[in-house]
């Protein structure tokens, strides 16, 4: 098995509230992560697909086919926007770099046909990161 | 984890620290053989990178598998503050008796955070330089190992 790695880089805001908690809880839980107005990333996505090469084109897939998915699923949704407000799949979740991660995972899984998902990695900073990956024996992947 | 989704989440902490790989159970010339320049007596050091991953549930209301605010602290109480601007081999009684490889000092690290109460912990994975990074994710992923 291969494992083929893309990368893509958006850069977004967004701030963590629960409306289920207190000015004051908001506060202690999220810190400076709560500002109202919010705060922005350059985030960094690592998309990784495990497969055979196929013998006749020496390919898990084709990476322009996956730098078009990344595009259209990820960069078109969340590039350069707020994902508290205009990203509809974040809606209700804190946007964390976890949620983050396993939002990213459900918009690729179902579109990733050739080679299967296997890890999506969200940088907040060079210093943080999520990794989402199917659950052993869970139902997060097609196996 | 996320309905069958399993997450976790790595947060990257710096320290600087000196150490000397040297063992008494062997000859000088088997030091210098197997230790090179690694075994200079006075020590030498290195901008270390201790990669800390945690996993388990995400909590719906935090969105958080563990607050930074939690991990944070009790990392920088358990590891950086002991180790950061030390030398391993005299200031942390561990490395009295091993060698700080950083073989050892990843075992060493992961001893001292296992019982992370907000999350468990996956790995601990170290950056010696940028050319040499090791990683230990506890004795029951090294028996299974073995078990193969």
């Amino acid at each position: 098995m291969i494992r083929v790695t893309r990368k893509l880089e958006f850069s977004a805001a967004h701030f963590y509230h629960n409306p289920n908690f207190s000015a004051e809880e908001n506060r202690r839980i999220f810190g400076k992560c709560n500002n109202p107005h919010g705060h922005g990333h350059n985030y960094v996505l690592e998309v990784t697909v495990a497969g055979e090469p196929d013998p006749a084109t020496g390919m898990v897939l084709d990476l322009k086919e996956l730098k078009d998915i990344l595009q259209r699923e990820v960069a078109d949704r969340m590039d350069h926007r707020h994902l508290n407000y205009e990203v509809p799949e974040l809606a209700g979740k804190i946007p964390t770099c976890e949620n983050i991660a396993a939002v990213i995972w459900r918009l690729l899984e179902p579109k990733i046909t050739k080679g299967r998902l296997d890890r999506v990695r969200v940088y907040e900073s060079a210093d943080l990161f999520a990794d989402c990956t199917a659950e052993p024996n869970g139902a997060g992947g097609r196996g | 984890m996320i309905g069958g989704l399993k997450v976790s989440l790595t947060r990257r902490y710096h320290l600087a620290a000196s150490h000397r790989l040297y063992s008494p159970a062997f000859s000088a010339e088997e030091n210098k053989r197997l230790y090179g320049k690694c075994g200079n007596p006075y020590g030498h050091g290195h901008n270390y990178i201790v990669e800390v991953t945690i996993t388990g549930p995400v909590d719906e209301e935090t969105g958080m598998v563990a607050n930074l605010g939690a991990l944070d602290p009790f990392v920088e109480r358990a590891v950086i503050e002991p180790f950061d601007h030390r030398y391993l081999n005299e200031e942390i009684a561990e490395f009295r008796e091993s060698v700080p490889t950083t073989e050892n000092i990843c075992r060493e690290v992961y001893r001292r955070l296992k019982d992370f109460p907000a999350a468990g912990l996956e790995k601990v994975r170290i950056e010696e330089t940028s050319n040499n990074s090791f990683e230990f994710a506890g004795e029951q992923e090294s028996a299974r190992d073995a078990a193969r």
